[in-house]
């Protein structure tokens, strides 16, 4: 038995400690906001969060997870209005909308190391996220803008 | 036939969340010959055309999009043309996703059409809705008619400045007649609120970007089985015999079962192989990794892409079966001051929706209920029916949203294996197809192989034009056999736009070992990378610029009628009076991306331009790529103009992105795209060895759409076929290389 945390509630996993924690996440736990494009740790489209890195959580089992804390999709906000899933609304940077969990999942982390990146930086930060309708021009823009309105937000407070 | 009725009082209605009292009307569309003709000899049967709109008395509109969005935004992009003519506040509307049904008119959202076929017939839908509350208000006020208007959700008095909201209205609207379609206004385009605009949010946004959606991949049904199946790698092998002993030994698998073997043609059947049904995905894929298959394998074997590639070459010069025929090509080749060649290859692809296929089912009282990620509901519904023995109203088709689709999602084989599964379980079950699946067990884009001759006359001016074309084809998967190209021609080898005395365009004969398929903007894609190709090196011989050279070649504002060169032409099921191959708009197209990109003006040190133009699903779109080499030596694209020209445009913001889209689809087949096969066994099986482009491989797009009042031309395929030979013909212009073989990663310069 293990307690997973993910978005700061507690599950009680009794299931096989090998499986990969996309898996756990989806079902078992019911989390489907964190999706699967290869398994391998190829495309990015499972990350997540653990204690606030991004991880492929279809190449990271159960066991190694064990009580750190799982953040998805599902639990970066409230009400969807995290400045990097604003900013994504903002653009319509979706097309089928697949991949942009784990871009927007990855786009928080590179902006919590980075306040500001460039866009060279975008793209070696997002570079294990694949997207195959080809939104990555607009990924880029809109992690421009979320920058902005994270700014924006702590200047207000 | 009425092609609106007040439906407002049939009992069907019930189940599509329409409460009672509210005014529905169906509206009948005309039934049409879908493309490319070997895809409609498929599964596709009659159908009796219709889709809903509805107001409720809570000032809801409910408007239902039957087409399947897939990330083009169509769930968008429909009820922007129906809100519009009614005259709707956007917050009132209520996006219905429709079920399978026939009733619906085609479904099959592929070929680039859901907008092109059904723009008239939802304006009317609005405008009919509008135009009856606008009768029902005129007669509550005793007014005439022509004295109120409809505004965001009400209807207004001119005069007094009354108002009355939509939903008032819907009791006494609902028991009107159904104006005649002659009679109805439809709005002028000034008057647009929302068709043309870009401010549009999208319909499924902020469920994106919350994880709250639900894909074919993750229906959840309640005591549900997950299902993972080890197909042939080899299409159409027998299975031998099988030892299930190591995965029934995994923890979570439930049981291990033989599927019957695939009968060809393949059609949209399952491939047959052994099924794994565990408690949850990891189980099932675990199971299935640890089978132990022995297969008798089919005389596909056979199928190696070294030879086949050289087979593809020598039918090309065997092309008997001929597509069009203008002039005597032979003639003029003969008497040539000189003859220019070109020799092209585009290997075998595959379509790598971010989502692989998945469908749920449950099979209960004598019906299935079944939730995938299809593009074409109807298609599920009818080939369940047919292979599984039940009538169609028995199967229940919800369409979930899709993790892209590119043409795979519209063939329903894995949608037939969750049914068959169910049935065999008596449970509720979903079938996932892994990443290795979806790339080892596809609907191929055929690879092939082409051949141009130009005969020049003393001044470089191009006298014949003679096309010779080699791969396997889509009618193939209908038909055991098949081994000629039959509505593939249709798609950029016989419409060739260029003005030229004698042209011939053939085919030659290929065998396929595989299931072939069709991938976003199918034989386009290799098609216009060797006409486009070509028509830059016809430019370097006549040492002309290629912009200057290609409107020269594109020749006379004209309307190319093919039927006069013994040609016959689908023109993506239009008719060519409306939709006709029009010269003048691909010039147009021309002009402008050489405008926005400063095709004239010189470029920094390290820096290439090429470009290419190409109409398909009857849109024009002209491409200008820009390369340069990286501090490594790499080439890399930095920069895609796109100028589209697709009629009308009713959802600027949405067209962007499909071209955004475009060039990023272009590139990654441009660089990467290829799979191969060794014994007839596909190599490659996940991202690893069949890249798809990443952030850093992107480019810059910049999209410019033609204001046009012409009608809407498709959006979703026609931007990738000009974007790869745009990129090829910039690489001529770095590096003085031509490259006729794709993808360019093989020759280690990307
Ligand atoms: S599913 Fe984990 S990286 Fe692709
Ligand atoms: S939006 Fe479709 S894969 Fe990224």
């Amino acid at each position: 038995m293990i307690t997973l945390t993910v978005n700061g509630k507690q599950h009680q996993y009794d299931d096989d400690e090998n499986m990969p924690l996309l898996w756990a996440l989806r079902d078992i736990l019911n989390y489907k906001g964190t999706k699967y494009g290869c398994g391998k740790g190829l495309c990015g489209a499972c990350t997540v969060h653990l204690n606030g890195q991004p991880i492929r959580s279809c190449a990271t089992p159960v066991s190694v997870v064990g009580d750190q804390k799982i953040t998805t999709i599902e639990g970066l906000s409230e009400n969807g209005d995290h400045p990097v899933q604003e900013a994504w609304q903002e653009l319509n940077v979706p097309q089928c909308g697949y991949c942009q969990s784990g871009q927007i999942m990855s786009a928080v982390a590179l902006l919590k190391s980075n306040p500001s990146p460039t866009d060279e930086q975008i793209d070696i930060a997002m570079s294990g996220n694949i997207c195959r309708c080809g939104t990555y021009e607009r990924i880029r823009k809109a992690i421009h803008r979320a920058a902005q309105l994270k700014i924006d937000v702590k200047e207000q407070s | 036939m009425k092609t609106i009725e007040n439906v407002s009082r049939r009992s069907f209605l019930k189940g599509l969340g329409i409460g009672s009292g509210a005014l529905v009307l169906a509206v009948n569309f005309p039934e049409f010959v879908g493309m490319p003709k070997a895809i409609a000899a498929g599964q596709v049967s009659k159908f009796e055309p219709s889709v809903y709109v509805h107001i409720n008395s809570d000032n809801t509109v409910g408007i239902v999009v039957h087409r399947s969005e897939m990330g083009q935004g169509i769930r968008t992009s429909i009820p922007m043309i129906v809100a519009d003519e009614l005259e709707a506040d956007w917050q009132q509307v209520k996006v219905i996703q429709g079920l399978g049904d026939k009733k619906y008119g085609s479904q099959n959202t592929d070929g680039s059409r859901s907008v092109r076929r059904f723009y008239f017939p939802l304006r009317e839908a609005g405008a009919t809705a509008r135009t009856m509350l606008e009768q029902a208000a005129a007669q509550q006020w005793k007014v005439p008619v022509e004295q109120v208007f409809a505004k965001e959700g009400y209807i207004h008095h001119r005069s007094s400045g009354k108002k009355i909201a939509f939903g008032e209205l819907v009791e006494a609207a609902a028991s009107l007649p159904v104006p005649d379609p002659q009679t109805l206004t439809l709005k002028e385009s000034k008057d647009f609120n929302f068709i043309g605009k870009s401010d549009v949010a999208l319909v499924d946004g902020h469920d994106i970007v919350t994880g709250n959606t639900t894909y074919g991949y993750d229906v959840d049904l309640p005591g549900m089985e997950y299902v993972v199946i080890a197909r042939p790698p080899v299409l159409a092998s027998a299975l031998e015999s099988f030892d299930a002993s190591k995965a029934k030994a995994i923890k979570g698998v439930i049981d291990v079962v033989a599927l019957d073997n695939l009968q060809e043609p393949p059609l949209f059947k399952p491939l047959g192989g052994v099924a794994v049904i565990a408690k949850n995905s990891w189980a099932a894929m675990q199971g299935r990794d640890a089978l132990d298959i022995k297969w008798k394998v089919s005389e596909h074997k056979v199928y190696n892409t070294d030879t086949y590639k050289q087979m593809l070459k020598d039918s090309c010069d065997n092309a008997e079966a001929v597509l069009r025929k203008k002039g005597d090509v032979d003639t003029a080749l003969a008497s040539a001051d000189k003859v220019l060649a070109g020799e092209y290859y585009v290997p075998e692809l595959i379509h790598v929706p971010m989502e692989p296929p998945a469908a749920a089912a449950h099979f209960h009282d004598g019906q299935f209920d079944i939730w995938a990620c299809t593009q074409t509901p109807q298609s599920a519904q009818n080939t369940v029916a047919t292979l599984l023995n039940v009538a169609p109203e028995k199967v229940n088709i919800n369409v979930t949203l899709l993790g892209g689709g590119f043409g795979r999602k519209s063939k329903p084989d894995f949608i037939v294996e969750a049914a068959l599964m169910s049935k065999r379980r008596g449970k509720p079950v979903k079938v996932l197809w892994t990443r290795e699946d979806e790339i080892k067990n596809g609907y191929y884009h055929a690879v092939s192989y082409q051949k141009i001759k130009a005969a020049l006359g003393p001044n470089n001016e191009v006298n014949a034009w003679k096309h010779d074309v080699a791969l396997p084809t889509i009618s193939s998967t209908f038909a055991k056999g098949a081994n000629v190209i039959g509505g593939e021609a249709d798609l950029g080898l016989i419409d060739m736009p260029y003005d030229i005395a004698n042209v011939q365009c053939a085919a030659g004969k290929a065998t396929a070992h595989t299931r072939i398929g069709w991938l976003r903007s199918v034989t386009n894609i290799n098609q216009a990378f060797a006409i486009c190709s070509f028509a830059d090196e016809l430019a370097r011989n006549a040492g002309e610029d290629p912009k200057d050279y290609l409107l020269k070649l594109i020749g006379k504002d004209r309307q190319i009628n093919l039927a006069e060169e013994n040609a016959k032409y689908g023109n993506y099921g239009e008719p060519m009076e409306k939709y006709p191959i029009d010269t003048a708009r691909l010039k147009n197209v021309v002009e402008r991306v050489a405008k926005m990109s400063a095709w004239d003006k010189p470029r920094a040190e390290g820096k290439a331009l090429g470009i290419a133009v190409h109409r398909s699903f009857v849109s024009y779109v002209a491409c200008v790529a820009e390369v340069s080499k990286k501090a490594d030596g790499k080439i890399k694209v930095d920069k895609v103009w796109l100028s589209v020209d697709c009629g009308t445009a009713v959802n600027p913001e949405r067209i962007r992105s499909q071209m955004e889209g475009a060039a990023v689809f272009g590139v990654s087949i441009a660089f990467f795209g290829e799979l191969t096969a060794k014994d007839g066994v596909i190599e490659q099986s996940n991202f690893h060895d069949y890249p798809i482009a990443r952030i850093a491989d992107s480019p810059v797009t910049v999209v410019d759409i033609v204001e046009s009042d012409d009608l809407p031309g498709g959006v979703g395929e026609p931007g990738v076929p000009p974007v790869v030979p745009a990129i090829t013909n910039a690489i001529y212009e770095l590096t003085g290389t031509r490259y006729r073989e794709l993808p360019l990663n093989k020759m280690g310069i990307v």
